[in-house]
């Protein structure tokens, strides 16, 4: 029983509730019939979500204000970039993945310099470093759909042991970024900047240095997912990251991380990302249109947030 | 038994007690305002002025004690009741509204200048006034205040709660108002207090320039530690017994410090006069330093610049040259969401990890466990929420926090605030053996005594070091005397 409370206190346990919920409820609704199917592909999709989510959680828990509004371009140019440059050729696979990251590190400094230099509050300066990577990304594609190499192809879209393999991809960053966050000095340097920027500087923190690296960690994290979906959707196109935007920040949030900062959780971003997965595929099977189906989306979220939100009343 | 009526005192409180948790900020405080008088109030800080002026001015209910309005007693005494009795306040902050214009000011502090034409009336009224008390102010009363410079805004302030709209003006409250004005400024208030007062008014007069408490008062009060510890016409003070009065007795329990010879050796800390004015910072190796002076003159800066200058925000070091110990936990001390544990290694997190980076949690948790019983931290365990302690408690943890770091030098910006008698005790000793061990202390304390405690004490003014103090100079009555020596100045 003592356990069971425990667990319940644990922020990121109703992101999972949710899921599983959604995830029976579609089960039932199909006599069974979708179980592995529903499942794998939830797993797919959720993994972009998640590499894109834990980005923007670190960000987050830098504290109020701090945002990364450039993600869906970064996707796009990193997607696009990598896959020009590798140009259906297997053996550039490698080089195409430091192509795109390389690309993460330089949309993550410019952004902090934007942040920084010139004194603009994160969300107009990311949202205005967006409208530049989105435009280089133009410029590169100019409206063509690059194939990814044969082999990226395959790897992205195939399962090992019935699970997809980004699944497995997005399960070894997350491990990285839970022992990032919860086992090293830099983890406790942007949870204690979150709480409050001031007294962090006065214990010592470098808090620009810090703040500078989690900058280019999101940006890095947003490219390899979109060298990941670019090579999974069978090309680049300009308006992949699109819907990446608000997702990023929705699985966040719905994950359990404070709004306000200086306290994260990676498991959340799990359990939030299939939850908004599977709400989607819920309503399709159901028969919803599109516009019941946004309208109930959010209705789902908002629901999810203050369910979640009750929680602890002592922590904040 | 005479026929003669007998004048009402504009406010009369008495015994008036108001305690902030343990500190009791006024401890039997009576007053009384006659119309037609201006009664100094001086005092260092922490001395309780601020606190009656609250309580005069309706801002603070005393925990006990009576409040009479022209001698009826007003049972529940409030902003509202005062201001309609006439009481108004210039405050030491400044209270406009930035984004307003002069104008709108006006009609924020008067409510009863309502409907049309409102900011012609009001316009009228506060140039009308401005030109009373500041002849040739050059205002434009259309102006936003954020156009001003800190003067005109003190002097639109002033005006405006002189001004009157509805109820008579009877007693004006002015916290350190010259503080912020020039000597002919000063002088042109001074005097329309004086005009003020002659004409049936009374006003309340705080300031730490003695030379104008004495030139314009009828009376002086002198507080310290919540008690009017003097009261008697301004004739019969002069500065010298007037710093003599706010100083308390001194203790016989000083003990003679040595002098450390520092002639040849190498300063461990140094800084350049502040602002090109005064005298500079030194710090040598094994000293406790105290920065003395009124409060809010500079000190706090000085220490948050020494200490933003000798670390980076990019990259720090695995050896810090300084550390801090916050008084203002929660603006810049303490992190509310972490355990106490958390909150003590954060600045010692480096000498903590491993390589790579990765935390090494047995070496925190031994951390923890020594500093909770070397400095008493009250806790059944350090995995509790910081937010679980007492005030006293949660500065232990910075002290712990600081002192845990390997670095040479610990500035400490008032960080007694709050903190009981028998916590200061033990800290004090903590301070005096690590200082014995080769640590520098830099301390800025607004508390007399622990000024006293310190090797060598600067004293500030106006964000300049004015003084410095040595050894047996270290003394309650040389500190105030440079404090406002400086301020005279």
């Amino acid at each position: 029983m003592t356990r069971l409370a425990a667990l319940a206190r644990r922020p990121w346990i109703w992101s999972f509730v949710a899921a599983l919920t959604v995830w029976a409820a579609t089960i039932l609704f199909t006599g069974g019939s979708s179980t592995v199917g529903l499942s794998q592909a939830a797993l797919t999709f959720a993994a972009f979500s998640i590499l894109v989510g834990i980005g923007q959680m670190f960000v987050i828990t830098l504290g109020p204000g701090n945002i990364d509004l450039c993600v869906p371009a970064t996707m796009t140019l990193a997607g696009t970039v990598a896959l020009k440059f590798m140009d259906v050729d297997n053996t550039l696979i490698l080089p195409g993945l430091i192509v795109a990251i390389a690309i993460g590190v330089a949309v993550g400094i410019g952004n902090y310099a934007l942040i920084k230099l010139l004194q603009i509050p994160p969300i107009i300066a990311t949202l205005s470093m967006s409208f530049i990577v989105q435009s280089t990304a133009i410029w590169t594609n100019r409206g063509l759909r690059i194939k990814p190499p044969e082999a990226l192809a395959k790897f992205t879209t195939e399962t090992s042991f019935g699970i997809p393999n980004v699944a497995f991809v997005a399960l070894v960053l997350s491990v990285l970024a839970y022992v990032l966050l919860q086992r090293t000095v830099y983890g406790r340097w942007i949870a204690a900047i979150g709480q409050s920027i001031r007294a962090a500087r006065m214990a010592g923190i470098p808090v620009d240095g810090t703040r500078f690296v989690t900058y280019i960690l999101c940006a890095v994290l947003a490219a390899i997912c979109g060298y990941l979906l670019a090579s999974f959707s069978g090309g680049a196109a300009l308006n992949m990251g699109s819907e990446y935007l608000l997702m990023s920040i929705a699985v966040v949030v719905i994950g359990g991380t404070a709004v306000a900062g200086g306290d994260s959780n990676v498991p959340g971003i799990w359990g939030a990302s299939l939850f908004m997965f599977l709400v989607v595929s819920m309503l399709n099977t159901y028969g919803a249109g599109a516009g019941i189906r946004l309208i109930m989306t959010g209705l789902i979220i908002i629901a999810v947030i203050v369910l979640a939100g009750g929680r602890n009343p002592n922590q904040r | 038994m005479t026929d003669e009526p007998q004048r009402h005192a504009v406010i009369e409180v008495s015994d008036a007690r108001v305690s902030f948790g343990a500190v009791k900020a006024l401890d039997g405080v009576t007053m009384t305002i006659m119309p037609g008088e201006c009664v100094g109030l001086v005092g260092h800080n922490g001395a309780g002025k601020s606190t009656i002026v609250n309580v005069i001015n309706g801002g603070l209910t005393p925990h006990s004690g009576t409040i009479r309005c022209s001698g009826t007693v007003a049972p529940r005494y409030g902003i509202g009741t005062a201001r309609a009795n006439g009481v108004r306040c210039v405050f030491q902050e400044l209270s406009l509204c930035p984004n307003l214009t002069v104008i709108e000011n006006t009609r924020v502090m008067h409510r009863t200048l309502t409907g049309w034409g409102w900011r012609r009336r009001a316009a009228a009224i506060i140039k009308a006034k401005l030109d009373a008390i500041f002849p040739g102010h050059g205002i434009d009363v259309a102006s936003p205040v954020s156009d001003l410079s800190i003067a005109e805004r003190q002097m639109v302030e002033i005006a405006t709660a002189f001004s009157q709209v509805a109820q008579p003006v009877r007693l004006v409250i002015l916290d350190e108002p010259t503080s912020s004005l020039d000597a002919s400024l000063a002088t042109q208030l001074l005097a329309y207090v004086r005009t003020f007062v002659a004409s049936g008014g009374s006003v309340i007069f705080i300031s730490h320039i003695l030379g104008e408490i004495l030139s314009t008062s009828d009376r002086i009060v002198v507080m310290k530690d919540g008690r009017v510890v003097a009261e008697r016409a301004a004739a019969e003070f002069d500065e010298h017994s007037l710093v003599a009065a706010m100083g308390s007795v001194v203790k016989g329990r000083d003990i003679a410090k040595t002098i450390k010879p520092t002639d040849g050796l190498q300063p461990l800390l140094t800084a350049p006069p502040r602002r090109g004015k005064g005298l500079p910072f030194q710090a040598f190796s094994g000293e406790i330093i105290g920065l003395a002076g009124l409060g809010g003159h500079g000190q706090t800066d000085a220490l948050v610049d020494l200490y933003l200058s000798r670390t980076g925000s990019w990259l720090n070091g695995r050896a810090p040259q300084v550390t801090f110990v916050a008084g203002d936990r929660a603006l810049n001390g303490v992190f509310p969401l972490w355990s106490i544990l958390k909150n003590l290694s954060i600045a010692h997190l480096s000498g903590l990890s491993r390589r790579g980076g990765m935390l090494d949690d047995p070496g925190e948790a031994a951390l923890g466990q020594a500093w909770k019983e070397r400095i008493e931290i009250r806790t059944p365990d350090v995995d509790n929420p910081i937010l679980s302690l007492s005030g006293g408690n949660q500065q232990k943890v910075l002290f712990a926090r600081a002192l845990a770091t390997p670095a040479p030098a610990v500035l400490m910006d008032d960080p007694m605030r709050g903190v009981d008698i028998g916590t200061k005790q033990e800290v004090y000793a903590i301070l005096r053996a690590e200082a014995e061990k080769g640590r520098t202390f830099i301390w800025y304390s607004t508390e007399m005594d622990e000024v006293c405690l310190c090797d060598r004490v600067y004293v500030f003014n106006n964000g300049a070091i004015v003084a410095e103090l040595k050894g047996d100079d270290v003394t309650e009555k040389n500190i105030l005397a440079a404090s406002f020596m400086g301020a005279a100045a």
